[in-house]
């Protein structure tokens, strides 16, 4: 089991239950093959720095979490067959790169608590 | 003559530069991993077309400036950063 990172992009023709489905799907898939979900995020509609396949926003998703290394591939295959995600890209995390994302988080809690 | 050599004026005072010792600064704030999802902190390496600036520039040591210009490259892939663009910044 390695941890790992992927960030993809949902097209913004979808309404906000549509994009919600759609996430879900890729979150059961990895939970459905043995993998343990570590931390998501949502960044919600953004710009995107240039325009992919003629849309210049989309809704932008990160979920890190822990598999085995052939669920890679699989993941990425079905990114490719679904017609909504339209960039998506999963990285191994480092060990300091690990470090990094659980520092960034507990600083957030702590915001949270602070609010 | 000699004395009226040194009494030489200038009418504007030559400029002496003194340089600044460039630093890396992933070395000086102990920064271990560099962040693709940061676009706003990538953008410190980039020029105004988006391109990666050179070491001789930032003063990166080049441990991490292979990790910026991969992070870059990244951020780029997900578009977070553009390849080429006019006035970035």
């Amino acid at each position: 089991m390695y941890q790992y990172e992927t960030v993809f992009i949902v097209t913004p023709v979808l309404s906000e239950a549509q994009m919600k489905e759609a996430v879900m799907k890729f979150r059961t898939l990895i939970t459905d093959e043995g993998g343990s979900i570590v931390h998501e995020e949502d960044w919600g509609l953004r710009k995107l720095a240039y325009p992919i396949q003629k849309k210049s926003t989309g809704f932008y998703n990160l979920v890190e979490f822990k598999a085995n290394p052939e669920f890679i591939t699989k993941l990425e295959t079905e990114y490719r067959r679904d017609e909504r995600v339209i960039r998506f890209m999963t990285l191994k995390l480092d060990k300091y790169a690990a470090e990094y994302s659980e520092r960034k988080r507990s600083k957030q809690s702590a915001k949270k608590v602070e609010e | 003559m000699s004395q009226n050599q040194s009494e030489i004026r200038y009418l504007t005072p030559p400029s002496v530069e003194i340089k600044k010792k460039k630093y890396c600064r992933f070395k000086k704030n102990k920064i271990k991993y560099v962040d693709y999802k940061d676009p706003e902190f990538l953008k410190k390496f980039l020029n105004e077309q988006g391109k990666i600036l050179p070491r001789r520039l930032t003063g990166t040591s080049l441990k991490y400036q292979r990790k910026v210009s991969t992070a870059i490259k990244r951020a780029r892939h997900i578009a977070l950063l553009p390849f080429v663009t006019d006035l970035l910044k």
